[in-house]
């Protein structure tokens, strides 16, 4: 790869065999323009890949284990190595996990990693969507692309549900049939699914293979097809980009393709899989063995579903016993809200989010840089109301284990959850929101006065006073790249002061006053020579004291003509 | 970074696909200056620079680290650490082969053991072959940092009226708007294509008929307790004591019948039962319910023999056993159904009569 007076030459062997190639694909200029797409950098970009790279691995260690993973509900009676468990009635399913665990090299291993990856894929798309949530990054154009991803979150729990229930042990078989309660409590067809799943009367002798063709083949194939519609868009649309100097609507700053994003992410491929490994071979995870097969007469004290489930668990724990008998009909409102109504609420509301959002604020345009959450107040308080839902019904979930370790009555637990539940996301959300606009005042502060250095000198007058330093120029990039709100005012009339069609009556009125909610927030001022992102242009250099204080610009700079993309 | 802002400020809306790419690397700053001679070719790969013909060649990415030396050190650290991932890997292989499962001693121990070393060395493997990478990417290759235009997502409005032409235009010649007859037939067409599914799923289970009503306790069926399948009498309870589970006799195995029919005795201190505890259907002070929670049906399998609590671990609803097995607490809706019991001629405990009432979660046809 020497140059001279700065050309690349190109060796023989790899231009022969490019253009025998291109001869055939005409590849050359779309693939030029692949290896040197611009990835943005940010430690939070990486959650994305952690799920990215876990489906990979489930997929890997899951084929291994389908080599030796009997799905069979066939009774056995077992004699084999773990002879504790000699002469036990129990289905092939359990046998061959037993088989896995013990009489297969390297079985163990492979059945903690994919039941790891499991729950780190889980855990890495809620993180990931709760980066994109309070980032904005869902907002136009990429609006598909979050109701993908929240459909995926859903499959992986569902997907997540059904493998572990596959061994058929105590403890996936009390999963199992409290899903089978579950479906019993839908209301007209409950009864009929229940026995339309089961093939008849619970346990019977075919969930286990029924779940193992959706759990090896359905679901993965779903998630396979999404997984490659999520990237294309990805790709297609480009990445977002955290707030900083030079980077615009307009534009993607950040690392090419080829090579450093490959060995980036490759690397990271690797640690997820090292991570993953670490915690197979250290963190001991679901040892079926130690339970049993499943039996309908029996439990286990403490058994708890895996992580992700925990929310609905408690939902289910939480909810009063409301069950009305009317007409020869029972609706068991104690098992159907908890069980299928409020997942559907959680999860409808994700996916209307970005709708509801954008009538919310009348924010119509590209976004391309994304908020910092601060920057976005109701969004962010709106979010973390979302998360101590969330938060309060997973701890419910696991609340006999809470109540034991904090030594809180049983009953106290559940009681103190279902008040939780309805005043902790208002207080919450009312705290958020304080906090951000707390957060942008200190912003707006250090714009106009700089940041606080610690160095106290003393005056001739005996006074001391503390030495600040002016914001550098990429500090204060991130601070201004707060993007201009949806102003109420200036949307609501045109400029010979008519207001919009859209904003008269009833529901244009209600329309204003949440646009003007979701606006507030407290004006940053860009630094006096007016350098930095573009943003910060049109903004009055109002003192950051109002609240209300409007932000300068409008639609106008909404629909910024630099992203060639505006209304106009 | 500054004339980078002032070249977006001005760049027009429309620029020539495909989007150019403007890199502005403070080491490559000079580069960017030198024009290249004459015209990209390439022999297959593209050419490098963005324009036509007598286009300046641009060099974007910087051929060799600013610090030579510090890279070369750094080499030497990734290289080590891909050895080691080498070494851990030809481990992984010994292990392997080395750990023979259960061939002396505990068969748990065996496979934690082998656990233990596949497991090391597979994270050893890739771990440090993740860690030579990032050194590589970080420290070996010279930093860079790009800028790449976004182009308009949205489509030229001539491309978008062509589109929308075209697709009026097939609409038109397929006929489909104008002739309602087929298009209202081809609809009617295919809506039993779309039911196919609920006629072919049919046979996926029996219906339900009045199976979850019933359960396999039958007049004079004895209680064995489980797990020893030993019939049990009265006799046998010293004095009040814990909860002990109950199963069908003949249906021991029948894990459809256990699912619904697997009941609880408790023994009670004399005149401990009350109301609504139907007194007729126990035995010198022993009640049987049934087991299955009638929330979501856990079996119902904690109890605390001071409070006379039945707790079910799944959701914690709460019965009371000396009063009906009435909810004290939790999402269940319902007591635990009694289950009538007496004993028969040899004096074992037997069942009256099955359940009065469907055990288990409410389901629709409950009533």
């Amino acid at each position: 790869m020497s140059t001279s007076n700065g050309r690349l030459t190109i060796p023989k062997t790899l231009a022969k065999q490019g253009a025998e190639l291109d001869d055939r694909f005409r590849a050359a200029k779309g693939l030029r323009t692949l290896l040197r797409k611009v990835f943005p950098d940010h430690w939070t970009f990486l959650l994305g890949e952690i799920a990215l790279y876990s489906f990979i691995i489930l997929i890997l260690t899951g084929i291994f284990l389908t080599l030796f993973f009997n799905p069979s509900m066939t009774e056995v009676v077992y004699h084999g190595s773990y002879t504790k468990l000699n002469g036990v009635r129990m289905s092939e399913a359990y046998q061959s996990t037993l088989r896995i665990s013990f009489d297969v090299r390297g079985g163990l291993l492979m059945r903690q990693i994919h039941h790891w990856a499991a729950d780190v894929f889980l855990a890495a798309i809620i993180c990931h969507l709760l980066r994109i949530f309070f980032t904005g990054a869902y907002r136009k154009p990429r609006e598909t692309n979050w109701i993908i991803g929240v459909t995926m979150f859903a499959l992986g729990i569902l997907e997540g549900f059904l493998g572990y229930s596959m061994p058929d042990d105590l403890l996936s078989g009390t999963g199992v049939r409290i899903a089978e309660g579950v479906l019993l409590g839908i209301p007209v067809v409950g009864t009929y699914l229940s026995f339309f799943l089961f093939g008849g009367q619970f346990p019977g002798t075919d969930f286990v293979v029924r779940f193992y063709i959706i759990h090896v083949l359905l679901i993965p194939g779903l998630l396979l097809a999404l997984i490659s519609a999520h990237l294309f868009l990805m790709v297609h649309q480009k990445h977002t980009q955290m707030p900083g100097k030079g980077r615009t609507d307009g534009n993607v700053v950040g690392q090419p393709m080829y090579p450093y994003f490959m060995v980036k992410t490759g690397a990271f491929f690797f640690f997820v899989f090292g991570v993953l490994a670490l915690l197979a071979t250290f963190a001991q995870i679901n040892p079926i063995w130690q339970v049993g097969p499943y039996t309908p007469t029996a439990i286990s004290a403490g058994s708890q579903p895996d992580f992700y489930m925990g929310f609905l668990e408690g939902a289910l724990r939480m909810f009063p016993s409301w069950t009305w008998d009317i007409g020869g009909h029972t609706i068991a409102w104690n098992v159907f809200v908890p069980a299928l109504v409020v997942p559907g609420i959680i999860f409808t509301a994700l996916g209307l989010w970005p709708f509801l959002e954008r009538w919310a604020t009348g924010d119509h345009a590209y976004h391309h840089v994304n908020d910092r959450p601060r920057n976005a107040p109701t969004r962010t308080a709106f979010g973390m109301a979302g998360v101590t839902i969330y938060g309060i019904l997973w701890l419910e979930g696991a609340n006999d284990i809470v109540a034991v370790h904090l030594q809180i009555p049983l009953y106290l637990t559940t009681e103190i959850a279902r008040w939780a539940v309805f005043i902790g996301p208002v207080i919450v959300f009312w705290a958020t929101r304080r906090i951000c606009l707390g957060l942008q005042r200190r912003d707006a502060q250090m714009l106009t006065h700089g940041v606080e250095t610690g160095i106290i000198s003393q005056l001739p007058n005996g006074a001391f006073v503390e030495a600040e330093r002016p914001l550098t120029e990429d500090e204060a990039a991130v601070l201004i790249a707060k993007p201009p709100a949806a102003l109420p005012a200036a949307r609501a009339v045109d400029e010979n002061g008519v207001p919009e069609p859209a904003l008269r009556g009833v529901r244009g009125r209600l329309q204003a006053r949440v646009h003007e909610y979701f606006a507030e927030g407290i004006s940053l001022a860009p630094p006096a020579n007016g350098h930095g992102n573009g943003h910060g242009d049109g903004h009055a250099a109002i003192e950051g004291d109002g609240e209300r204080a409007t932000v300068g610009g409008g639609p106008a700079e909404v629909a910024d003509g630099r992203t060639g993309e505006g209304g106009e | 970074m500054s004339d980078n802002d002032s070249d977006l400020e001005n760049t027009p809306e429309e620029r020539q696909p495909p989007h150019r790419v403007i890199g502005t690397p403070p080491p490559v700053r000079g580069l960017l200056t030198e024009p290249g001679p004459g015209e990209g070719d390439g022999g297959g790969i593209g050419p490098y620079g963005p324009g036509g013909p007598g286009a300046p060649e641009l060099r974007e990415l910087p051929a060799d680290p600013p610090n030579p030396v510090s890279a070369r050190n750094w080499e030497r650290v990734a290289a080590a650490l891909f050895l080691i991932s080498l070494l851990a890997s030809c481990g992984f292989v010994a292990a392997y082969v080395a750990l023979e499962l259960h061939d002396r001693g505990d068969v748990v121990d065996a496979a934690l053991r082998s656990n233990l070393a596949l497991g090391s060395a597979m994270s050893l493997a890739f771990l440090a072959v993740a860690v030579g990478m990032v050194i590589w990417v970080r420290s070996i290759m010279p930093p860079v940092e790009l800028t790449e235009e976004r182009h308009p997502l949205a489509s030229a409005p001539e491309d978008r009226a062509a589109f929308a032409e075209t697709f009026v235009e097939g609409a038109e010649a397929s006929q489909i708007t104008k002739r309602p007859l087929l298009r209202r037939t081809l609809i009617a067409a295919t809506v039993p294509v779309a039911l196919a599914p609920l006629v072919l799923l049919r046979d996926l289970g029996p219906l339900p008929g009045t199976t979850l009503r019933h359960t396999a306790w039958k007049k004079g069926t004895r209680l064995l307790v489980y797990a020893t399948n030993r019939p049990i009498t009265p006799a046998d309870f010293g004095s009040e004591g814990g909860m002990i589970t109950v199963v069908p006799e003949g249906y021991q195995d029948n894990d459809e019948e256990l699912a619904k029919s697997t009941a609880i005795i408790i023994k009670m201190a004399p005149g401990q039962l009350e109301a609504p505890t139907n007194l007729n259907w126990t035995v010198d002070n022993i009640v049987a319910y049934s087991k299955i929670c009638t929330h979501v049906g856990c079996p119902a399998a904690l109890y605390e023999q001071t409070t006379h609590r039945i707790l079910c671990p799944c959701h914690q609803s709460t019965f009371d056993a000396t009063k009906g097995a009435q909810v004290i607490f939790g999402p269940a809706p319902r007591p635990l159904p009694q289950l009538p019991i007496t004993t028969n001629a040899q004096g074992y405990l037997v069942a009256q009569s099955d359940f009065h009432e469907p055990v288990g979660p409410s389901f629709w046809e409950r009533g």
